[in-house]
């Protein structure tokens, strides 16, 4: 992966007020008889971005992305591409392409004849058809398997197959419906990286669909994650899970401990959280929470410490709990510490010292910790 | 040991059962009528020579032998009547399984398309024809195109005509007829293939630029093609040796091998050609069907 690095920390479009949106969604609402699929969404993608739409099946992600390849149409609202409204154009003539979940090969077609298909119905001259197949196929590792048909290949290259059909056209926006969900684990992943260089050799607009949180956060520029036909929140991988916006995006997106409580002080940022039982967390940015208001305090796993003797002094929003559980993953140990108001708190630690005696065992006391600034104050 | 052998023995047992069913009612009967269709007509019970009988000894069974010959093919290929009938026979059949196909392809394709809910109730209307005796429903037909039938009195009442149309006996009417007989077993074959199809095809088809009828030929029909030819089959195969619909809705000048077959039968009482005849149109449905098998097989080969 050449350069991706430094490339992808300087595209940040949608922070410069200058940069018009590629794609956008106005106010979009979709509603099947009684059902609202997708409701009142509005959104913005720029051009070249991999964006990433996340949700549980059901919240409408898919619904956009058939809005989008124009296979439905919205009941209100409009959808621009590059400032056009796509509403009455018919699938066939935008300039867009989409990866289907199945695949949807063409089984009476070998590999080439799929890929040559939407070149044949622009009217290109079979030279150039011939030649950018032979691209496509290059890019996708499949010359070999030309001459096959899709039944005659593995799961893995009707994949890469239908990914060369759909970006063969070079469309403005590519379209994938979960691209990766038919693969096991493993190619899974190697497959997410492919993906990732794709896009940056052809430079494309990608939006892809999928319920899987790692896939998209491995992969995308930005996320929107989607329940119940809206956008709770859209943006960066590590803003997503960093800073969640609601407590559904926080619970959504990996792991976390959620401490309901109300806030008992404020000054400037800071301020104090008193939870259920008692229990006083000290927060270096409430953001805008008021006093007295009813928040909950999201902190991930392993921004938990645990130890097995009272932290040092100093140490700030130390509690006392008992080891409930403890997984040991290998790579890290997960410990449900349950607290003297009766709640459990998952922490995690990375087991970076090569031992196999944890000095925490079931049933010993256990005292956790965690920083001012270890979690985020929720009040949605 | 011994149970092993009582259950491949037991094994062999249950394949035999077709078998025997096929050569009790097929592959028995057939050589009975190729023996029929060797032997020369008599004024005799039966009405053809030689009858072979148990209790001619060897000498006379190959007697007998000797007296079999081809003479009723040659007859048949004397008269042009039979061949005409037989040409006949089969553009009938072809053109009734032609329409077929261009009214059962909607209909299948309409219904494979219906909501999942209503499918069940479309698929019942196509067999609740069948709960009818087909001689009544073919009968039915007389009262619709008859020249002062519903088919004309509403035409006229319309205005679209002032004289009746002359539909009844003619093979317009014999084309209606095996039409609207057949076409469920067009539409069935068809519906099966359709429904089974997967729709997202069509949407990867239209997503990369074609139009809904580009991506119907170039999509659609050539996955359906299974269905296609296992329906025009199964209306051409029938429809090629029908006797019941020309006879009641097709005039005296219309010629089906079905017919010529019934006249030989059961008006000229010459069972040998009779059977010449069966056993000639069982060659022109069968020689084609086992070059169509062989070629499908082959194509099947080079796809895998």
């Amino acid at each position: 992966m050449k350069s991706l690095g430094s490339i992808r920390r300087s595209f940040a479009p949608w922070n410069d007020p200058e940069a018009k949106p590629y794609i956008s969604f106005e106010r979009v609402t979709k509603r099947f008889g009684d059902f609202t699929a997708v409701n009142d969404l509005s959104l913005d993608i720029y051009e070249r971005e991999f964006f990433a739409l996340l949700g549980a099946s059901g919240c409408g992600k898919s619904t956009l992305l058939r809005m989008l390849a124009g296979f439905e149409e919205p009941t209100s609202g409009r959808i621009l591409l590059e400032g056009q409204d796509l509403r009455g154009i018919p699938p066939y003539r935008r300039p867009v392409n989409m990866m289907f979940q199945s695949y949807a090969l063409f089984p009476h077609m070998t590999v080439e004849a799929n890929i040559a298909f939407g070149l044949k119905q622009d009217g290109m001259s079979k030279a150039d058809i011939a030649s950018r197949v032979a691209e496509m196929l290059k890019l996708v590792k499949l010359e070999q398997f030309a001459k096959r048909k899709p039944h005659q290949l593995s799961g893995g290259q009707r994949q890469r197959v239908a990914l060369a059909r759909s970006v063969a056209k070079r469309p403005k926006v590519l379209l994938l419906d979960e691209p990766l969900g038919a693969l096991d684990k493993k190619l899974r992943e190697e497959t997410q990286f492919e993906l990732m260089d794709l896009q940056q050799e052809l430079g494309l607009t990608f939006v892809v669909v999928t319920h899987d949180q790692e896939e998209a956060m491995t992969m995308a520029d930005r996320i929107a994650i989607m329940d119940k036909g809206q956008v709770m929140q859209v943006a960066t991988p590590a803003e997503v899970y960093e800073a969640p916006s609601s407590r559904f995006v926080a619970d959504f997106v990996g792991n976390v401990n959620m401490l309901e409580g109300t806030i008992a002080e404020r000054s400037d940022n800071a301020a104090t959280i008193t939870g259920a039982s008692g229990a006083r967390i000290r927060v270096e940015n409430a953001g805008e929470a008021i006093e007295g208001s009813t928040v909950a305090f999201a902190i991930r796993p392993e921004k938990i410490k645990v130890s097995s003797k009272p932290p040092a002094e100093g140490a700030t929003n130390v509690m006392e709990g008992e080891i409930w559980d403890l997984a040991y993953l290998g790579d890290m140990t997960v410990y449900h510490v349950k607290l003297s108001d009766g709640q459990v708190v998952k922490a995690s630690a990375l087991n970076s010292a090569r031992t196999m005696d944890d000095p925490l065992s079931w049933h010993d006391r256990a005292w956790i910790s965690f920083a001012p600034d270890a979690g985020v104050v929720l009040t949605r | 040991m011994g149970s092993q052998l009582v259950s491949a023995i037991a094994n062999r047992a249950v394949i035999l059962v077709p078998y025997l069913w096929l050569f009790i009612f097929f592959l028995v009967p057939f050589g009975i009528v190729l023996k029929i269709s060797l032997s020369q007509t008599a004024i005799a019970m039966p009405p053809y020579l030689p009858v072979f009988g148990f209790g001619d000894g060897v000498s006379g069974f190959i007697a007998n032998l000797r007296e079999l010959s081809f003479d009723n093919y040659l007859w048949l290929l004397d008269d042009a009547l039979y061949f005409n009938a037989y040409v006949s026979s089969v553009v009938i059949a072809g053109v009734s399984t032609f329409f077929a196909l261009l009214i059962g392809y909607p209909m299948a394709y309409g219904m494979a398309r219906a909501p999942e809910s209503m499918r069940p109730l479309l698929l019942m209307l196509v067999i609740l024809p069948f709960w009818t005796s087909f001689l009544i429903r073919v009968y039915a037909w007389i009262g619709i195109l008859k020249p002062e039938g519903l088919l004309n009195q509403f035409l006229l009442w319309v205005g679209v005509i002032d004289t009746p149309l002359q539909i009844m006996n003619t093979n317009t009417a014999i084309y209606i007829g095996i039409v609207y007989s057949y076409l469920p077993f067009m539409v069935l074959p068809l519906y099966a293939t359709l429904e089974k199809m997967d729709f997202s095809l069509i949407e990867a088809a239209q997503d990369l630029g074609c139009p809904p009828t580009t991506a119907f030929w170039k999509i659609t029909f050539p996955l359906s093609l299974p269905g296609v030819v296992a329906g025009c089959l199964l209306v051409f195969i029938p429809a090629i040796g029908e006797f019941v619909i020309p006879d009641l809705l097709g005039g005296s000048q219309t010629l089906m091998i079905g017919k010529t077959l019934w006249n030989e039968f059961f008006s000229n009482r010459d069972w040998p050609v009779a059977s010449a005849v069966a056993i000639v149109l069982l060659l022109i449905l069968v020689v084609p069907m086992m070059f169509f098998q062989r070629a499908q097989a082959r194509a099947q080969e080079q796809g895998r």
